[in-house]
């Protein structure tokens, strides 16, 4: 027992510390960039209790905004307050599946920097079954989700059978993929069948009401059944990659490329397949943030899920459990920014840095380790500092 | 000039690198140090350039004692160092590497080769080094890329020269010249440090040997003392160099290879038309300088090579476009050259690796299933069979030495129902208690009724196992002699002289 929890100790510390350093180094700039704490410089003891005060109020709101509010608690039942909590699961569900695609890729030895398009092609799978069709409730959520799949997957395999024919570089075709997913979907929207009638911007129908994502916590709770969908796609890549034969390959390619050649491994059908799952993870992404909170298909559907995913992968060091609690660790910060924004004078845009910085430390454990003064503090610097030769 | 350590001890966390060692090395004499893989010698030296600080001793260059702590007071004592990976920049000339880190300018900053290129050339010349300054480093061939690091040390002055395993990346021939090349150097006074776990060459060369075994000097011989009392006194227990082997049983033809050849991407035949028959029961080995096709020609028998023609039978059964998987499956057991690149996953674990090929097979997966006790329960049977020295099974392969490493290669590919095995290089690099065991079970192989293939440069091992003798050169086999075959014939063969024509030099 007692080894079980200290290998799960040494293994989240490394990304807790990176955190409580970020969050640490993020109020210092709280701090200064409160008007009227920087004015007080010249006492010292005064300055100092002015910057936690504001500090602490930043962060305050933050939690309010992503966890739980007591305002809200006050007026009903204690588990109201809990209230941003489910707000920033509904944020992490397409996250954490956007997230398992860049993880599941890495794992196989590829850099998918393209999740973003993938993203992009499930939502505009999902959103055209969503409007053009009418069907069963149950029926119409699954042939969108499927559609989006099928969408995202040949999406996503075309870039690793470009690379298995080729030997084109994946981080370049991803890449430059990511903009023709963007501006195709521009240019989709402009279309007859796509843009809502009688609509100026490019704009799809919005989606039918039996193919939104089911919400479970009332109909007050934008929470949906696409967190379980995450979830369920997390235990599936994490069954692929440590139980499967497919799996096993994967990582075998990831692992040692020539190895896995001379045991009798095809390399060009691994790196086909992983992009193809890949892709569809991403996909799903897409709808479930095109079915379970958006509900109709924008220009910007995508917003920055595809690249947070990256982010995501990383600090979760790809593998999928990590993944899942790195996308709900960024989608608390994104629920709670607005929150903070509001409640306090401090922009948005204080969280993208606090995002930065986490990603930051996590890239330089060396840093961290000697900030703490830690000694034989395992690993962190494998899926930041490798990886781009594919 | 004379190199003397007293005391010298090293130990990283647990583990006694050094312990105590005394040493000395006389004024031009060629010194060998003799150790298994891990005894400590790479050690000693390092902490002999500088590289490594002691933990006690002392260090003292003709009769001065010296405090070393970085790699310039080494050279500045005059000692060179010659590392077994080569500190060498590819895309650099000989003249700019040799100048690295010593550079001297003109007018402007600019940088003056010329002086250097004339420096080079004469010590080329002096010791017949045969080294053109202005060629690109990348493009010579590794005994020639040696040669550039010991003149950079020759250079700067050395007077103590340390060759670390300078043998170990060299063809025969350039390990002849070699030993040639540093009793030339002796002989003008450089005092030679040899680091080596090769017997034969320890005789050739040096004038006295020290024995190190786990970080201590067990003690030290004449190059007149015979390899088994050398290997015994290296590994510490007694240990046979003659392999026995009882007269092949021929079976059924098992392998047979029609007019075989194998090109590159660039269009270049780096295989030409090879035909060979392999029975049952017998040990071909195919001897030949590194890089004349070998490797090819392996990699084609497996389905690693894409422009392959001609036709390659296994039992009957013809696999010349078959792929990787389907000719393992045919019964092609395959060590390859490198079992760090291509026989191994370093980060997966030993268990793991004992099933590379095997993974998708019951009993370790059905369907798309894996069963990891399984693999693991195999994994302890397999470890145990083949004498696995480990921790865990579940440890990555990395964490094993290199003989432990080429075992579970053995346990894997040798596990199988096989009918030939192919052995590329399966010695290389390993430990002499090591190479016994891959020798002992290459032996087994053959009696058992598989038919082996073994590719190998070291002469030594391909007499003592073969039963017949492909000798390659440029591609081609050009002569099959019989393991009786003498030295001298054999040589003249891997140097590309066809039977019934004279040799000309």
């Amino acid at each position: 027992m007692k080894s079980i929890f200290s290998k799960i100790l040494a293994k989240i510390s490394l990304p807790f510390l990176a955190f409580a350093l970020a969050i640490f180094s993020g109020g210092i700039l709280i701090a200064f960039s409160d008007r009227t704490v920087l004015p007080l410089i010249g006492s010292p003891w005064k300055f100092f209790t002015a910057a936690v005060h504001s500090a602490g109020n930043a962060y305050l709101a933050l939690f309010q905004g992503s966890i739980f509010d007591s305002n809200l608690a006050k007026n009903g039942s204690f588990l109201k307050g809990f209230y941003p909590l489910t707000e920033s699961l509904l944020i992490a569900a397409p996250l954490i599946l956007a997230g398992l695609s860049v993880a599941l890729a890495f794992k196989a030895g590829l850099f998918n920097i393209g999740a973003q398009g993938q993203f992009i092609f499930g939502a505009i799978g999902a959103s055209y079954i969503g409007f053009a069709y009418e069907l069963p409730p149950i029926l119409h959520v699954l042939l969108a989700l499927i559609t989006a799949m099928v969408f995202s997957a040949i999406w996503g395999g075309f870039v690793g059978l470009l690379k298995a024919k080729t030997g084109a570089h994946e981080v370049i075709v991803t890449i430059m993929l990511n903009y023709v997913a963007s501006f195709f979907l521009l240019w989709l929207l402009k279309t007859k069948v796509f843009l809502r009638p009688r609509a100026i911007n490019p704009l799809a129908p919005p989606v039918h009401d039996s193919a939104k994502l089911p919400q479970f916590l009332g109909s007050d709770i934008r929470l949906n059944i696409g967190i379980f969908l995450a979830l369920i796609a997390a235990y599936f890549v994490w069954w692929i990659l440590n139980r499967s034969t497919w799996g096993f390959r994967f990582r075998a390619v990831g692992a040692n490329a020539a190895a896995a050649r001379t045991a009798g491994i095809s390399v060009a059908f691994v790196t086909t397949a992983v992009m193809s799952i890949s892709g569809a993870l991403a996909g799903l992404g897409g709808a479930v943030q095109t079915l379970g909170s958006q509900f109709e298909l924008t220009p910007d559907v995508a917003g920055s899920f595809g690249f947070d995913a990256i982010t995501v992968a990383l600090l979760g060091r790809a593998n999928p459990v990590g993944t899942v609690f790195a996308a709900i660790l960024f989608g608390a910060l994104r629920a709670g920014g607005l929150t903070m924004q509001a409640n306090t004078q401090n922009p948005v845009d204080i969280v993208l840095v606090i995002q930065a910085l986490i990603v930051l430390f996590i890239s330089a454990p060396a840093l961290v380790k000697y900030i703490f003064r830690l000694k034989g503090l395992k690993g962190g610097a494998s899926v930041a500092s490798k990886g781009w030769n594919g | 000039m004379s190199l003397e350590l007293r005391g010298i001890t090293k130990s990283f966390g647990p583990l006694v690198a050094n312990d105590s060692i005394d040493l000395f090395v006389a004024d031009g004499e060629i010194h060998a140090i003799l150790g298994e893989n891990g005894a400590g010698k790479s050690t000693l030296m390092n902490i002999v350039y500088g590289l490594l600080s002691p933990d006690a001793g002392t260090i003292s260059v003709g009769g001065k004692e010296l405090n070393i702590q970085t790699p310039t007071d080494a050279l500045a004592a005059g000692i060179g160092m010659v590392h077994q990976h080569f500190m060498l920049i590819p895309v650099f000339t000989v003249a700019e590497n040799i100048v690295l880190g010593h550079e001297k300018t003109r007018r402007f900053g600019l940088l003056d080769l010329e002086k250097a290129k004339e420096e080079i050339r004469r010590v080329s010349k002096e010791f017949n080094f045969d080294v053109d300054p202005d060629a690109i480093v990348e493009t010579l061939p590794v005994g020639i890329q040696q040669r550039v690091e010991i003149i950079k040390a020759l250079i700067y002055d050395a007077k103590v020269l340390i060759l670390d395993e300078p043998t170990a990346v060299l063809t025969p021939q350039e390990t002849d010249e070699l030993l040639k090349n540093m009793k030339n150097l002796r002989d003008k006074g450089t005092s030679i440090v040899f680091i080596t776990h090769k017997l034969r060459e320890v005789q050739e060369a040096a004038d006295k040997i020290t024995i190190i075994r786990r970080g201590k000097v067990v003690g030290t011989a004449l190059p007149s003392a015979s390899q088994e009392e050398l290997a015994s006194l290296m590994v510490g227990r007694p240990i046979s160099l003659d392999i026995k082997k009882k007269p092949a049983q021929l079976g059924e033809v098992v392998l047979s290879v029609k007019n075989l050849n194998v090109h590159d991407v660039r269009g270049r035949r780096l295989v030409k038309n090879i035909s060979l028959e392999l029975r049952a029961g017998e040990i071909v080995a195919v001897a030949g300088v590194q890089g004349n096709g070998q490797s090819e020609f392996a990699q084609a028998l497996l389905g690693l090579e894409e422009l392959v023609d001609g036709e390659i039978l296994l039992d009957g059964k013809n696999i010349t476009k078959a792929n990787v998987r389907e000719s393992l499956h045919a019964g092609i057991a395959y060590i390859p050259e490198s079992r760090e690149l291509d026989g191994l996953i370093a980060s997966f674990s030993i268990a793991e690796n004992l099933i590379l090929d095997l993974h998708d097979l019951e009993p370790y997966a059905k369907g798309p299933i894996m069963f990891p006790n399984v693999v693991a329960k195999e994994a302890e049977i397999r470890v145990k069979e083949f004498d696995v020295r480990l921790q865990s099974i579940q440890d990555p392969a990395s964490s094993l030495s290199g003989g432990n490493k080429q075992k579970v290669v053995l346990a894997r590919e040798l596990s199988r129902p096989v009918k030939l095995v192919v052995a590329s290089q399966p010695t290389r690099g390993l430990d002499v208690g090591s190479i016994e065991f891959v020798h002992e079970r290459i032996i087994s192989e053959r009696d058992s009724g598989r038919a082996v293939l073994l590719f190998s440069t070291e002469l030594d091992e391909v007499i003592s196992l073969a039963d017949r003798i492909a000798v390659m050169y440029a591609g081609e086999i050009i002569a099959i002699v019989p393991s009786d075959t003498s030295r001298a014939k054999l040589g003249l063969l891997m140097a590309g002289v066809r039977p019934g024509t004279k040799a000309s030099a």
